[in-house]
């Protein structure tokens, strides 16, 4: 027992520190590649927070992406605010955004809150593509630049690197917490949580903010990194994509929409060199997922290490 | 009534064409042990449900330690201090026994909303030993839903008095049990209440079971009370004798 | 406000309620009896566009052509819908919720790929046949014959499923099943095979839908989800499993967005958002729906 413990702190520290030297060994475009799955990586868990913790499917984070991202480019370029303001603006703008659209969301169960929020979603790209005066509409917004620091390759890695683990940290914090427990609880079963006194919608609202306010960071990494936004970063393909992040690595383990996330973009940077219908893939990959490993990865590889431990056991 | 811990005055609740209650007035003293009979769809559950604030009354007050809570939200009469299980035990089975548990002691603790310290830090003594008391404490890591049914039971019982409650409202809490198990659960019932000062309000199908321990008997049939007294008079009562030798599958000991 | 251009405002809005009625009928009856929300309803009426500008192009853009094409669209999306329940969704009815939306949601990224694959990415229109061109003078211009034919053949629809649900032995069995599907299923009736048919029916209204919508809207990628998500809301307003609601909900979604574009522009759907969060707070079971189902 206790050697696979200190096994597995070996492992994260290797983890760690493969990750800190990676700038050292590797050329510009995996780097680069390596700094978006961190920010995916960050999306996708703290969407998971609603989804596998809170037995919420959302079908619109991309919204609170986009306003991250949103905020952060119209601040800097049409406004001229300096870079960290904008950045710390960011999850503020999120968390508002979503505090209102939550309000009414949480209030349904199961399906209905999944349309709901595949509404709102829609319904923010609808505001970005048509609010041209604010956001350019569909030409969107170039040239957002992070400070020198940040700007290279390196930097940006280092940036989103620490951020992204900041917030994984918390994101941890949350689930351990009593708020995590009894999100938990609501998930299993939410008539009940209401009879051991818990205001449910209330508690619905939080996670739905911080789950939201995640992505929003999330956006707000990108935005620089990237250096233009456009109205797709709201479009609901974006929010199945992290659906899809979160189910392929398994939403029932905490890392595992982060290696969902890594694997999507693998297959992304892999397969649209040949083929323009990603999404055709995805939603086979999806419908198998579906039908044969709901577990997902993750679920996968439990269920073949469980085997090879009954396997191994003495007759 | 002085000394009632809950005053109900006047409810009445209908679903669609159906009236489910008609005017119905109760009042529980506080320490009873106090079953609420009737045959099926006499309105027992809709009581309960009335009452935990599932839904509003139709019609009528519910009052509860000199507080009104009539339309209250579950939540809040809950934290009022009613508590209560269901007909079908509803627990939470993905978590483990001492979870499920936890997570309703923590509620009462007032922690459901803590974010930023370890929920382990928090009332899992207190869990630990609702666990032992319902006679889990072995069982504590497992998950829920492979639990037996009176286990389960049992559980649910556990997360109700997690919330420290001064009324506790039983749902046919031996249903599907063993006589064994009914006996062993009834007589933990009992002695929470002595020891820990709650009143129980429960419903029942089993005659033995509801004489054994009531002190106090209301007979609901087509949603009206139609008998309310100790638990002698409410045997001897010919009304209520016929009521039930009028449905079928009844018996009357 | 002018009446012309009220009235002129309020038949348009018939029309687009007409349409989202057929297609909100068919989502409500499945979530009604299979308990299944089908994300890819949206996918399905696009499907039916663009299967009406190939059948239109096949059977010649006259009456007979139109009537053909018609048929020919209800009947395919009729097949896919009961090829859809057989092949993929019945493996998922015990299931999760969570499943079954992660199923039709796949299905969406499918059939749309399928759709590029087939048709390519430049917009598809269709005219209007001869015999409904033309317009109809109303005061202040004049209201087209084809929008006409449209209002009129939602009420036919809706006419024709009440009086099958309410008359007729198959949509007695569809209300049984509806109310209480493991009953039924005692009783001996083929419940795998209703719901089936069921998923035909929807599938059924689904293509009427779309070959009659086919002349006033282009098929162009990515209605799917801008319609699945207006027929949703109608669904939510009205109230799951309810027909009646679903058309009381059709019209004033319809309405409310003929009415908004003139006070906003480009923000009418914001009036529909408003509504629908009136109805979530006051009733969220729907005007017409059965509360604690969802």
């Amino acid at each position: 027992m206790n050697g696979s413990a200190s096994r597995c702190r070996r492992a994260w520290w290797l983890l760690a520190a493969v990750l800190a030297a990676l700038p050292l060994a590797a050329p510009g475009f995996h780097l680069r590649l390596a700094t978006e799955i961190a920010i995916m990586a960050l999306f996708a868990m703290g969407f998971n927070l609603l989804l596998g913790y809170g037995g919420m499917l959302s079908f619109g984070h991309a919204g609170y992406y986009a306003v991250g991202a949103y905020t952060v480019a119209i601040l800097t370029r049409k406004a001229g605010l300096p870079f960290a303001s904008a950045f710390l603006a960011a999850p503020a703008a999120t968390a508002l955004v979503a505090w209102v659209t939550g309000f009414f969301c949480v209030r349904l169960r199961g399906y209905y809150f999944s349309i709901l929020t595949l509404a709102f979603g829609q319904l923010i790209w609808g505001v970005i593509f048509k609010w041209t005066a604010l956001t350019n509409g569909d030409d969107g917004i170039v040239g957002i630049e992070a400070p020198a620091l940040l700007a290279s390759p390196a930097g940006a890695y280092y940036f989103t690197l620490l951020l992204t683990g900041a917030c994984v940290a918390l994101l941890w914090m949350i689930v351990q917490s009593p708020f995590g427990r009894t999100l938990l609880a609501i998930r299993e079963n939410t008539e009940r949580t209401q009879f051991i006194g818990v205001n449910v919608n209330r508690l619905r609202l939080c996670a739905f903010v911080l789950s939201a306010t995640f992505a929003g960071v999330a956006g707000a990494l990108f935005a620089p990194f990237d250096g233009s936004v456009f109205p797709s970063f709201a479009f609901w393909t974006r929010s199945g994509d992290v659906v899809m992040m979160a189910i392929l690595g398994g939403m029932h383990s905490f890392l595992g929409p982060a290696l969902g996330a890594a694997i999507m973009l693998f297959l992304d940077h892999t397969i649209t060199a040949y083929t323009e219908y990603w999404p055709f893939v995805l939603g086979t990959v999806l419908l198998c997922l579906v039908l044969f490993s709901p577990a997902g990865v993750t679920g996968l590889a439990r269920t073949v290490a469980a085997r090879r431990r009954a396997a191994d056991r003495p007759a | 009534m002085a000394g009632a811990l809950v005053d109900i005055a006047g409810l009445r609740k209908a679903f669609g064409g159906v009236q489910a209650l008609s005017r119905v007035d109760l009042a529980v003293r506080e320490g009873d042990v106090h079953a609420l009979i009737g045959p099926n769809g006499a309105g027992k559950s809709t009581f309960f449900n009335l009452l935990t604030g599932l839904f509003p009354p139709d019609a009528g007050r519910i009052v509860f330690e000199r507080r009104e809570i009539t339309a209250l939200p579950p939540h809040r009469i809950c934290r009022l201090g009613i508590a209560r299980s269901f007909q079908r035990a509803s627990i939470f089975p993905g978590l483990s026994a001492f979870e499920n548990i936890h997570v309703a002691a923590l509620a009462r603790a007032g922690a459901s909303f803590r974010l930023h310290v370890r929920a382990g830090g928090l009332a899992a003594g207190e869990a630990e030993e609702l666990l032992a008391t319902v006679g889990l404490g072995d069982r504590a890591g497992l998950p829920a839903d492979s639990l037996s049914h009176g286990d389960r039971k049992r559980l649910e019982l556990g997360i109700a008095l997690a919330n420290r409650p001064r009324l506790l409202l039983l749902d046919e809490p031996t249903a599907g049990m063993s006589p064994e198990e009914t006996k062993g659960t009834m007589a933990l019932v009992q002695r929470l209440a002595r020891e820990r000062g709650i009143t129980i309000l429960f419903t029942e199908h089993d005659m033995s079971v509801v004489f054994g321990i009531a002190q106090r008997v209301t007979v609901l049939h087509q949603g009206q009370i139609i008998a309310d007294g100790s638990a002698e008079a409410i045997r001897e009562n010919e009304q209520v004798q016929r009521v039930y030798l009028g449905e079928a599958g009844w018996f009357w000991e | 406000m002018d009446l012309s251009i009220a009235l002129n405002q309020c038949l348009s809005g018939l029309t687009r309620a007409g349409i989202l009625f057929m297609l909100a009928s068919g989502l409500t009856l499945i979530f009604g009896v299979a308990r299944v929300i089908n994300f890819a309803h949206g996918s399905l009426y696009m499907l039916a566009v663009y299967l009406s500008y190939t059948f239109l192009r096949l059977f010649g853009p006259g009456g007979v052509g139109f009537w053909l094409s018609l048929g020919a669209v209800a009947a395919s999306l009729a097949l896919i819908g009961g090829a859809l329940e057989t092949g993929l969704i019945r493996r998922v009815y015990g299931r999760d919720p969570l499943q079954q939306l992660l199923l039709t949601f796949a299905l969406v990224y499918i059939i749309g790929d399928v759709v590029k694959f087939v048709w390519g990415i430049t917009p598809k229109s269709v005219s209007r046949p001869p015999f409904l061109e033309g317009g109809i003078p109303v005061p202040g211009g004049s209201f087209p014959v084809y929008n006409v034919f449209v209002i009129a053949l939602a009420a036919a629809v809706g006419a024709g499923l009440w009086l099958m649900l309410a008359r007729s032995r198959l949509g007695w069995l569809i209300r049984a099943v509806a109310a209480d599907i493991e009953i039924t299923d005692a009783l001996g009736v083929n419940v795998p095979r209703l719901l089936t048919l069921v998923f035909m029916l929807g599938g059924l209204l689904v293509g009427v839908g779309g070959a009659a919508a086919a002349p006033l809207t282009a098929g162009a990628l990515g209605m799917d989800v801008e319609i699945v998500i207006l027929c949703f809301i109608v669904v939510i307003i009205g109230g799951a499993g309810s027909l009646l609601g679903a058309a009381v909900a059709a019209l004033l979604v319809g309405l409310l967005e003929s009415f908004g574009i003139l006070l906003l522009p480009q923000f009418a759907v914001v009036f529909i958002y408003a509504l629908m969060a009136g109805v979530m707070i006051v009733r969220p079971w729907g005007l017409f729906g059965v509360p604690g189902r969802s």
